[in-house]
Parts: structure tokens; sequence; C-alpha cells
């Protein structure tokens, strides 16, 4: 038994260096537009891990994630046009805005349960994108947004400005996450979110400040979504309300349904088909969303943990990134 | 357990004191007063419907009393939220038994030691001497519980996944890890059959003795009240109608009334 764990165990680690290599030569084998379409699959592998933490760690349906990426990306977007401020040193502006937006709009609403949180997130997201497309306080330059953004850069001659450079900033930015998330899984702060997850009450019960912890997740979840929207902003140049629409929610909850909730390696396999996904479809661009929905509903039916869904206690894929492995006993 | 004796330990533990609970027009609990020992257990009996669990709800913060307070060690703690009764010492266990379902044995024992870290965010993403070694204790004391239990071998299995008599001993360990003054058993027999029952009582017995535990107690299986208890205190329609030892109650002719029927036999 042990042994047959360990060999799976070393056939893992194999498959995790040959995914890391072929990441690292990718952007050198393709053109531009295939670098391109793979930063956006770091994007929103980004955005599903953000949205991981609350809907897959905590159970809280989050609807109106797009709120959060979007507070992020005009943040960058208004500080930079307006102020000069290089957009990597917006980056953790950009974080703590979304992270501070959370916990003002959903400090009074923590305490909903399921379907009623659920209604209140879409409603938050929307608020959001019809706020600025009201344009409030010439800032957000209504419907047609902000234009003009910089390169990332620190204001320095560092400066990321070619498809491939974008490509390795997005991929770093999701590598510390994933190492970020997974010691936090691991530690009392993602016990604590699970126990919420499977049993409020009993979690009260057993000592944890559940008011606290949904909180947080929230802030997390919004703060890593705005990071993510720092990024967009500065590769698209512009941003625009119709990129944060109810649609987009929609997506990232999908990659955390598709994936498997709480699993990190199902958020990256739900993120690669949600942004993969049209690219290989693009001839039968009419069907797309036809052969999406059937994707999904056969999804639901035949594998409703997700694709690859969290394992515990045993040999796990994410347990090789993490130092303090679990003791095979 | 590393628990230091920290607060001056009075002889009394836990306190109430015309506890009242209403909801809507049903007076759940009526002025309910009661005074437990430490070292002692405690057993709340009473038919169904009396109130009995609505005073544990109360006790433990889920509910907040419409009049009355607890007093636990000296503190007033009424209205208190729930993880802050169980940081100051009281833990719980269910009627239907509430662990996490999808999570490990070892992580719902971990859960209850929650209360006793501290290791924040940042201490954890960047894995900080302090937060290593705090998860290095959390796992050593989860360990010892789980052992103690008899669990072991179920260490790494889903809760949900573990015989119905497994389920309720490890809902108590959970409650055992966040390292309490004083434990609060909800029908801790019910849908276990004679043999575990009797291993159940042993265990309780054996934990008073070796830790410095009090035991407040919901039972309804008779033998196990009047096999383990200390003080029994008799629950009727939200009022408590006697108090006495085991052998005071079991010749009340008013418990015998109210609790057992005045035709049935027990």
């Amino acid at each position: 038994m042990e042994r047959v764990k360990k060999g799976f165990f070393g056939s893992q680690q194999g498959l995790l260096f040959v995914i890391v290599g072929l990441f690292v030569i990718y952007p050198f084998l393709v053109s531009n537009y295939y670098i391109d379409v793979v930063f956006f699959f770091g994007i929103y592998a980004l955005l599903g891990l953000s949205l991981n933490i609350v809907l897959g760690e905590v159970g809280l349906f989050d609807l109106g994630h797009a709120g959060f990426y979007a507070i992020g990306a005009y943040t960058t977007a208004i500080l930079n046009t307006k102020l000069g401020i290089p957009i990597l040193l917006l980056l953790p502006v950009s974080a703590i805005a979304a992270g501070l937006f959370a916990y003002i709009v959903c400090s009074p609403i923590i305490h909903l349960r399921g379907d009623y949180l659920c209604i209140v997130t879409i409603g938050m997201g929307e608020i959001v994108r019809l706020a600025l497309i009201n344009n409030p306080f010439d800032l957000t330059g209504g419907p047609n947004g902000v234009y003009g953004i910089d390169f990332p850069s620190f204001g320095g001659p560092f400066v990321v400005d070619s498809s491939i450079e974008y490509y390795f900033l997005i991929w770093v930015i999701v590598v510390l996450s994933i190492i970020g998330l997974i010691r936090l899984q691991r530690s009392r702060i993602g016990r604590a979110w699970n126990c919420i997850r499977e049993d409020e009450v009993a979690a009260g019960a057993s000592g944890i400040d559940v008011r606290y912890y949904k909180l947080l997740a929230f802030v997390i979840g919004a703060a890593l979504a705005g990071v993510a929207g720092n990024i967009y902003a500065s590769k698209l140049m512009a941003v625009s309300p119709e990129s944060f629409s109810f649609w987009e929610s929609c997506m990232l909850f999908c990659i955390v349904l598709i994936g498997g909730m709480g699993s990190i390696p199902g958020i990256l396999i739900g993120a690669a088909f949600i942004s993969l996904f049209p690219e290989i479809f693009r001839p039968f661009a009419m069907y797309r969303m036809l052969i999406f929905g059937l994707v999904m509903i056969l999804m639901m039916m035949f594998r409703p943990g997700g694709v690859w869904p969290r394992k515990r206690g045993g040999a796990e894929f994410v347990s090789l990134l993490s130092r303090k492995r679990k003791k095979d006993a | 357990m590393p628990k230091g004796d920290l607060h001056i330990t009075p002889t009394t533990v836990l306190e109430t004191h015309g506890l009242t609970k209403i909801f809507g027009g049903l007076t759940a609990v009526n002025n309910f007063d009661a005074t437990i020992n430490k070292g002692e257990i405690f057993s709340l009996i009473g038919p169904n419907g009396a109130g009995k669990t609505t005073v544990f709800n109360v006790v433990t913060g889920i509910y907040k009393p419409e009049a009355g307070n607890v007093i636990f060690q000296g503190k007033d703690i009424t209205g208190r939220k729930p993880h802050q009764i169980v940081s100051s010492g009281i833990a719980r266990t269910f009627q239907n038994i509430r662990l996490f379902q999808n999570m490990t044995c070892l992580e719902n024992i971990m859960a209850g030691q929650h209360c006793r870290a501290k290791a924040g965010v940042w201490s954890s993403i960047f894995s900080f001497s302090s937060q290593k070694k705090e998860e290095r204790r959390i796992h050593e004391i989860s360990e010892s519980r789980i052992e103690q239990v008899g669990l072991e071998r179920f260490r790494d299995e889903l809760a949900k996944n573990i015989p119905y008599g497994s389920q309720r001993m490890l809902e108590i360990a959970r409650a055992l890890a966040t390292e309490p003054a004083l434990l609060v058993l909800d029908e801790p027999s019910s849908g276990l059959n004679a043999g575990e029952t009797e291993v159940l009582m042993e265990f309780l017995k054996e934990l008073i003795e070796k830790e410095n535990l009090t035991i407040l107690l919901i039972e309804h299986d008779m033998n196990v009240v009047m096999g383990i208890s200390d003080k029994v205190a008799v629950m009727d329609e939200g009022k408590k109608i006697a108090e006495g030892n085991p052998d005071e109650i079991y010749n009340n002719p008013r418990v015998i009334e109210a609790y057992l029927g005045t035709e049935e036999e027990a």
C-alpha cells in the first residue's frame, strides 16, 4: 500500500516538472498570439484561484466576483493615467483597494447563507459595473472606460512591454499565489475555512470565529482578483465596464465548479478550459455556447465534484509544493 | 493536557441564574437555576421538549437568553458568541452529530485546537517558524486525542465514512481538543448499542478522573444517568422540577410522574 502511494507520488512530481518545463519553453516556440492566449489563461487562473478562496474553501456563493476584479483594474487605470504611478507599484495598491472594498461591502451581508448571499453578490457586481458606466467624479470614463494605461514597470528601466514578458509576469504571480494559497490551505486558517463550509454551527462550537474567517476569505479573494485586474488593465492598456459583466462572474464560477471546489490543480484545469475553449472552438463560434452549456450539464451529471476534486489525507498534487508534507504513516 | 491552571478555580464551575429563553409564544426555558461544581458529572434529564437542549444552546452561546445569566468560572459569559465561549473553556457536542463530514478525522480534531493557536494570514503564507512550531503542537495534541478515543486507525479517513459510534467519539475528541474546563455533551449515548454505551461510560468516568474537567450531560439512557452522574437535575416544560443525587431523583414521585409517566415503568 505504502509503496503504491510512493510510486504515485513520484510520478506526480515528475508530471509537475514536465508541466513547469512546458510552461517555460512554450512562449519561445509559438507566435505572440498564442502567447497571449496562455497569458489570458494565467489571468483566469488567478481569478479562479481568488474565487476559489471564497467559493471553494468557505463555500460562500459569490456571483459578483467580477466586481472585485473591476475595482482592481480601475484602481490601476485611474491612478496610472491621472497620477502617472507605475503599474507594478500599483499592484499592491489595487489588491488593497479591492480587499478594502470587499471588507466594506461584505461586512453587513456576511451572515447571509447560500442563495441569499448569492443574490446579494450578484447585486454588488452589477452595482460596481453600473457605477463605472455612470462615470462618478469623471474618473471612470463612463462606457468608454479608461485608456492609455502604461506597461508594467516600477518606474525604472525595467519595463514589461512584450507578450513574452507579460506571459512570465502573470505566471510568476500565479505560481507565487499558488504557493501562498497551498500554505494557507494547510494552516489553521485553511482548516477553519473548510470547517465553516462543512458546518457553520459546529465550526462556531469548535471555537472558530465564523464571521471573521468568512470576511477574511472575501478580503483575500478580492485582493487577489484586484491583482489580476492590475495586470489585465495594463495588458489591454484600457479598461471598460463591459469587461466586468455578470457573465464574467459566471465564467469564474464555472472555473471553480468545473475544476473542483477547493482544489488548486482543479482550478488550473477549469481556467484552462474556460480560456482555451473559445480559441479551440473559434471555427465553430456560432455553436460555442451550445457546446459549452452541454459540457457544463454533462459535468454536473457525471462529475459533480469537478474534474480534479481535492483529496484529503492521502497523497495530493498540491502537497508537492508545500514544505510540510503529510507524514504518510 | 498542557493547559496551565491560569485562573483561580472556584469550586463552582458553572452557574445559571434565572435563565429564560422564549421562542415566539413558547417559553422553552423558564427561570432555570443550576450550579455545577468542579469535577462532577451533572446530568440534565426530562421528557422530550422539556428544554434541555435549549439550556445547552444558551450556555454555549448559540442562543441568547431573554433573561438571566450564565456565570462560568466566576465570569459572566451571557450572550457571548459561541467561539468566545469555547475559548473561555466550554466545549460541546451535538445531539445529532455535527462533524466536518468531508474532512479527515484528524482534521476534525485539529479544528478543536484552532482557538488555542494564533497564527495569522502572513505567518501562515510565509510559514514563519512560530507558525510551524504551532502547527506541530496542534498535530501532536490532535494525535494524542485521536489515540485517547481509540480512532487512530481512522486518522486519514473522512469523518462521514466512519461508523456511527466512532463519529460520536470523534465529536467528543474534537470538543476535548479545545482544552475545555467544562464539557457539555448532548445525548452522547443516543444511537449507540449497549456495548458502545458501556465503553462511553467508562471513557467519561476516566476523563473526570484524569483530566481537570467537569461534565454537563443531557441523557435519555437511565442506566447512563444513574451510573455515572454525581448530580441530576430534572426539567419539565422549561422548568427545573427536581435536583439531587441519582438515588434521590430515582425515588422522587414528581420526577416519576413527569418524566417516566404515571403508568409506564422505566
